[in-house]
């Protein structure tokens, strides 16, 4: 099948998870994976950014399937259930927001800013190595510390089940997909919500 | 002599699971599946060959291959 451009966005994905090793501000560049989806969906009422723009989609496809990472069972019936769906999104939003209220701290100055990158919401790893300080307020870092904790946590997850089930199993309960398929159904007014 | 009849497979997605992801849709052979408006998968039946690939690839295991009358 012909290739497109957009069949390499996993390079950029990938790009993305090695740079936070190197410089934590480089994060800033995940709120691309947030916006471009969501004007996708709320402008042209598609899931375009799944269907063709998703690098981290196509990083696990390339990982379960070409270099068969992947033990390619079918996910279990309680993961591509709605409910579970909506909860996880709920619990990222929650997630997301404590994440921007640790922001707002730093910002105005009740907490100091912690080099730290926390995994799977859980555990905290010393980060201070891609940290070499910013010429912006130190909210920002935070900010970065903190959004790219969210971004490896979902890599992470997005592993975990690529290994276990299917090459992108994150897409059945990916927050993003989520979000924008509910914005595709109110915007497009459909019977089948 | 007696022939066998073998009856033709297609695609059937199930619209309440599906994340319209499009995964089906890069490995379709016959272009014959599209995302309906950022809802679910459609398939194109005069267009299906009943192949499987994408019931396959689905994340969600939500497409199944169906016998249909020919």
């Amino acid at each position: 099948m012909k290739k497109h451009w957009y069949d390499y966005l996993w390079i950029l994905s990938l790009t993305y998870l090695i740079l936070g090793f190197f410089n934590i501000l480089f994060a800033w560049l995940g709120l691309l994976c947030f916006f471009i989806p969501l004007i996708i969906s709320i402008v042209k009422g598609t899931k375009g950014y799944c269907n063709r723009y998703c690098g981290r989609g196509q990083l696990f496809s390339l990982l379960g399937g070409r270099f068969g990472l992947s033990r390619r069972k079918d996910i279990p019936k309680w993961m591509k259930n709605k409910w579970f769906r909506y909860g996880f999104l709920i619990f990222f939003f929650i997630m997301f927001f404590q994440m921007l209220w640790n922001t707002f701290l730093v910002f105005s100055g009740t907490r100091k800013l912690s080099q730290v990158v926390t995994l799977l919401w859980t555990f905290k790893l010393p980060w201070n190595w891609a940290y070499h300080g910013t010429l912006f307020h130190p909210g920002t870092a935070q900010f970065a510390f903190g959004f790219y904790s969210v971004m490896l946590t979902s890599t992470i997850l997005g592993f975990i089940t690529m290994f276990l089930y299917k090459p992108r199993s994150w897409c059945v309960y990916c927050p993003m997909g989520t979000m924008t398929q509910l914005i595709c159904r109110a915007k497009n007014n459909s019977r089948t919500c | 002599m007696e022939q066998k009849i073998r009856k033709k497979k297609k695609a059937l997605v199930s619209a309440q699971e599906c994340v319209a992801c499009g995964c089906c849709i890069k490995v379709c052979p016959r272009n014959a599946i599209e995302i309906w408006k950022g809802i679910m998968a459609k398939i194109h039946m005069e267009k299906c060959i009943g192949c499987g690939k994408c019931a396959t690839e689905c994340p969600g295991s939500v497409i199944l291959l169906q016998e249909v009358q020919p």
